[in-house]
């Protein structure tokens, strides 16, 4: 199993993303916030990696620009070879709409909608998905289709939200702590769902975490510090989601 | 259904309130456009239709008399296309058990034949049987007055000969569509009638055997009017020609005209604040609606829904409400506009109505409240689609707030915290706070509006017939005659006073421009009638000169001191130049006076007199009127105090609805308003103002934080809604003026503070509503949601 990682992250032409010199500077006025200061490093397919930092160490303005939520300011970052520095909004959209998955902290489920509609809407704009209750079954939601999010509890409406990501079989899923505002028994429960889509759909999952035990359940873990990376660690051995506590 | 657009339904389910009350903005103004433009066009429709069919003419003549052969002439004037000669006459009508003095016009009918132009359209019964002498067709407004039906008799006093006469049918006429008392100021149905009469029998009681005094013509296609006219001039100069003229002096014609000038008023200026309004309002709620989103679009367009999807989305939503807003308006325009136009056709006498909403009414209407509505959102919606997503997920930093410009002054200690609060939020968006101030000013003007012509009306009478006009009867002779008949009048039992006058036909000339009209020759010193200066004070009719109503010297572009031609249509017809002596103030009509002395000067007539004036004892009145109904020579006897509450008696039903109509239309406006502004206020401060709640304040305390701001807004708009409706009414006032009236612009203390009331209490309605959302505010879950 490690080796099987290790190799599929030695190969260059699995490459994912990549980036070169990636730098991101907000303008808050009169302070600039200097969120990545050169970013240099690679994504491969089929991959689970997890992102690991404190807050304010500039993970969550990564994963944004490696999902096309956000540009750089400087520096180039690649999709599969493509170019996202300079793709216009339009491009952006597109590739959001076809290949990336995204799961947030706070889930961002729509309010006005059921668990099977949250998981619709995006399913009817993507190319191949699967069907809303499909998505929902695999996250083990399969008898609460019709739900609103405000009667679904904390570590549901995150499997929703989950169930909605990797509905459109998305080539990359984009994680930002999705265990954060869950207890650790619920956490756990969401990160077997990552896990088993990771591993039964091979789609490249990053995961955005400020919690180091989270990290054994990855192939790699890149640690973020200050807007630079401050170590890659390679997990010989990647734990199951169930192995994990905190 | 795409689940995006199943999100569209729920969000609108979710602010209903706030959808239905900005629809019901909408829809006042779509039903508004719609109720005016359609009853506009569906009387144009009316008209032209009737016009056609019943040929009403294009030039009417009146004229003393001339022989029937001088009709050959007239139909040689080129560009003339047929011509009808008739024979026209004012008489007295005696009606049973109607003590009132009545009046009518009484126009001949071929007696072979269907009349060429001017033909009648039969209500009921029939035309008047070839050479009968006892027969006559009533007007249908004369007829339902009195429930006159065929069969009936009626007495008529031609030429002071009384007469009984059968009514044989009830008749509608293109000329008489609005039928007016010759100088009087409102209809007055029962007692003034129109009728027709054989023209034999007609002829034979005005001594017009094989003779005209009346003509009317159509042209041929391509003539020029003024030239017809001036040569119809030429011939009936002769003849006692009292000046042709064309259908945009037709009194009936001219009436129906200015009402649709008003309606057209009405559909540029109401629509256009309703919809200002609207989309006013979806502005404010679809920026706060994208605000309270902004989250739920950087997911969408996380997982690849475009700028198009999202904005397409917001406008999705307003399209709902515009649509539902455009129906209400369409189904409530066309039921107003179908209402107005029964309401018309009691004071214009069409014989059918052809109500229609036309489709693209409609269209045109829903266009554009669409247009004014998605314009409004537009900013709003391109926002939501423009908001870069990374940016969306965070929430929204907090709103800054500053001192006031009243606190950095120093009043700051004189208010409270919670005073603090409202001021400040007030100053955080000066542009919205402003825009709601306005929102709530035009619910203020619009109730102005609607009570403007009522006051105007008041006062109008007041001044008319309280300062001006006071007699209470006119009595007016068939031809001039010697002063002496004063004294005869004056002796009438109950008669106090009596004053001479002399009304004689003119054409008023300065420079190229010309006004046909009767000037009033009148005692000096007079009581009963008196002139007004600017200021309403009577003023001395100077021995020489003529007076002009200031409208009448504006029409003419004369001043003081200018020398006027006066050329005289009657008797020798002469010409002269006369000073104008002073311009004086009147509302109703134009009029031109002179010293009855210097205008019989002018005719070379010593004493002559047209009729008299008379203030009479009320309770003697019914005996005067039946003395005065048995003397000849008298042509008729108005009694204006009356006719003008006869007048308010017809219109105060319909008032009534307009009022009512105009008091719905500005609380919809007021309500909208207030209720949406208090609603987003609550959402964009349920948290804040559940903290309060949480650290001890009670619900009282916070209702004020929150419906404080919104009562000094609606209290600002009070004065503002002053101004603009005071504005709008003279807008209103300009527009309607003409030389048949002109509106004063005055406006109650009443009406201002019946506007004030409506708006303010259909604000405390909707603040009221959102206290009671208030008062359950759940302060955990309000505190639990992640804004």
């Amino acid at each position: 199993m490690t080796g099987v990682a290790v190799n599929r992250t030695m190969s260059p032409d699995r490459t994912v993303f990549q980036t070169r010199g990636l730098a991101k500077i907000y303008d808050m006025g009169e302070v600039k916030v200097h969120a990545l200061r050169g970013v240099d490093m690679e994504i491969y397919a089929g991959e689970l990696v997890v992102l690991l930092g404190p807050s304010g160490s500039g993970k969550s303005t990564l994963l944004n620009i490696l999902g096309g939520l956000d540009t750089a300011t400087k520096g180039q970052v690649t999709y599969r070879g493509q170019d996202l520095t300079g793709a216009t909004d339009r491009e952006l959209t597109h590739y959001r709409r076809f290949y990336v998955g995204f799961v947030f902290q706070f889930y961002n489920l729509i309010p006005s909608l059921t668990a099977r509609e949250n998981v619709a809407v995006v399913t009817e704009i993507a190319g191949d998905p699967m069907k809303p209750e499909e998505a929902l079954r695999i996250v083990g939601l399969g008898n609460r289709l019709d739900h609103f999010p405000a009667q679904l509890s904390g570590g549901e409406q995150q499997r929703v939200a989950i169930a909605r990501a990797i509905a459109k079989k998305p080539a990359v899923l984009l994680c930002d702590e999705p265990t954060g505002a869950l207890d650790s028994a619920t956490g756990i429960v969401v990160l077997e769902v990552l896990e088993k889509i990771n591993r039964e759909l091979g789609t490249a999952t990053v995961l955005i975490t400020h919690n180091a035990d989270i990290a054994g359940m990855a192939d790699r873990v890149i640690y973020l510090n200050d807007g630079l990376i401050s170590r890659v660690r390679v997990n010989e051995h990647r734990k199951s989601a169930r192995e994990l506590h905190w | 259904m795409k689940t995006i657009d199943r999100k569209i339904l729920r969000d609108l389910l979710g602010m209903k309130g706030q959808a239905v009350a900005i629809a019901l903005v909408i829809a006042s103004g779509v039903s508004t456009f719609i109720m005016s433009v359609s009853t506009m066009q569906s009387l144009r429709l009316t008209q032209a239709a009737f016009y056609r069919d019943y040929r009403f003419a294009d030039v009417f003549a009146s004229l003393k008399r001339a022989p029937e052969r001088v009709r050959r002439r007239i139909l040689d004037i080129p560009g003339v296309d047929v011509v009808q000669t008739r024979v026209a006459a004012s008489v007295n009508i005696d009606i049973r058990g109607f003590p009132d003095p009545v009046t009518g016009d009484v126009f001949s009918l071929p007696d072979t034949g269907e009349p060429p132009l001017n033909r009648l359209y039969l209500r009921q019964g029939r035309l008047v049987e070839p050479f009968r002498d006892n027969e006559v067709v009533i007007g249908e407004a004369f007829a339902e007055a009195h429930g006159f039906k065929p069969g009936d008799e009626l007495g008529i006093i031609i030429n002071g000969r009384r007469k009984t006469f059968t009514v044989v049918g009830v008749a509608l006429s293109p000329e008489h569509i609005y039928q007016m008392p010759p100088g009087a100021m409102f209809p007055d149905f029962k007692r003034y009638g129109v009728m027709w009469m054989g023209r034999a029998a007609l002829s034979t009681a005005c001594d017009m055997k094989g003779a005209f005094n009346d003509v009317a013509l159509t042209l041929s296609a391509g003539a020029d009017i003024n030239d017809v006219i001036e040569r119809l001039d030429e011939v009936l100069g002769p003849y006692g020609g009292l000046g042709a003229y064309g259908r945009k002096d037709q009194l009936s014609h001219r009436y129906l005209s200015e009402e649709f000038k008003q309606l057209e008023r009405m559909a540029a200026i109401f629509p256009v604040i309703f919809l200002g309004v609207a989309a006013f309002l979806l502005n404010v709620v679809v920026s706060r609606l994208v605000s309270i989103q902004r989250e739920e679009i950087a997911v969408l367009k996380a997982f690849g829904y475009g700028n198009f999807d999202i904005g397409m989305h917001f406008v999705k939503l307003v399209f709902l409400i515009i649509l539902l807003g455009v129906s209400i308006g369409i189904a409530g325009g066309y039921w107003l506009g179908r209402y107005l136009s029964t309401v018309y056709m009691e004071f214009y006498r069409f014989p059918f109505l052809k109500y229609e909403l036309r489709p693209v009414v409609a269209v045109v209407a829903a266009l554009v409240s669409g247009g004014a509505a998605i314009l409004g959102t537009l900013h709003s919606v391109r926002r939501a689609a423009m908001l870069p997503p990374a940016r969306a997920m965070r929430p929204e930093p907090p709103v800054s707030y500053r001192e006031t410009l009243a606190e950095r002054l120093g009043l700051k200690r004189i208010l409270s915290q919670p005073g603090r609060m409202i001021i400040r939020h007030i100053g955080r968006r000066p542009v919205k706070s402003l825009l709601t101030v306005t929102g709530m000013a035009f619910a203020v003007a619009i109730m102005m509006v609607g009570s403007f012509q009522e006051d105007a009306l008041d006062y109008m009478v007041d001044v008319q017939f309280g300062l001006s006009q006071r007699e209470d009867i006119a009595v007016t002779f068939v031809g001039p005659v010697p002063k002496k008949a004063l004294y005869e009048l004056r002796g009438l039992g109950g008669v106090r006073h009596g004053e001479i006058f002399r009304t004689v036909y003119a054409r008023l000339r300065f420079r190229n421009r010309s006004y046909r009209i009767a000037v009033q020759g009148l005692e000096p010193g007079g009581d009963l009638r008196r002139l007004l200066d600017a200021d309403l004070k009577p003023v001395e009719l100077p021995p020489s000169g003529i007076v002009l109503t200031d409208y009448l010297g504006e029409m003419l572009g004369v001043r003081e001191g200018d020398m006027l031609t006066v050329e005289v249509l009657e008797g020798g017809r002469p010409v002269v130049d006369v000073p104008v002596a002073a311009l004086v103030s009147q509302f109703i009509g134009v009029s031109a006076y002179m010293d009855i002395s210097a205008l019989n000067r002018i005719m070379h007539e010593g004493n002559a007199i047209s009729g008299v004036y008379l203030s009479a004892d009320p309770v003697y009145q019914p005996r005067i009127f039946a003395r005065l109904k048995r003397m000849p020579r008298i042509a008729g006897t108005e009694v204006r105090e009356k006719a003008i509450r006869n007048f308010y008696d017809t219109m105060a039903e319909t008032v009534l609805i307009f009022t009512f109509i105009n008091t719905l239309l500005a609380g919809i406006i007021a309500f909208g308003v207030v209720y949406n502004s208090a609603r987003i206020a609550l959402s964009e401060r349920g948290r804040e103002l559940a903290s309060l709640r949480v650290l001890g304040f009670t619900k009282g305390e916070i209702s004020y934080i929150l419906l404080g701001e919104l009562g000094v807004l609606a209290l600002a708009a009070v004065p503002a809604g002053f101004l603009i409706g005071r504005g709008m009414c003279a807008y209103i006032a300009e527009g309607l003026k003409t030389d048949l009236y002109r509106v004063p612009l005055i406006l109650d203390m009443n009406t201002y503070a019946f506007a004030a009331t409506v708006v303010l209490v259909s604000a405390c309605i909707s603040g009221l509503i959102v206290r009671y959302k208030l008062d359950r505010l759940d302060l955990i879950a309000v505190l639990k949601t992640r804004e």
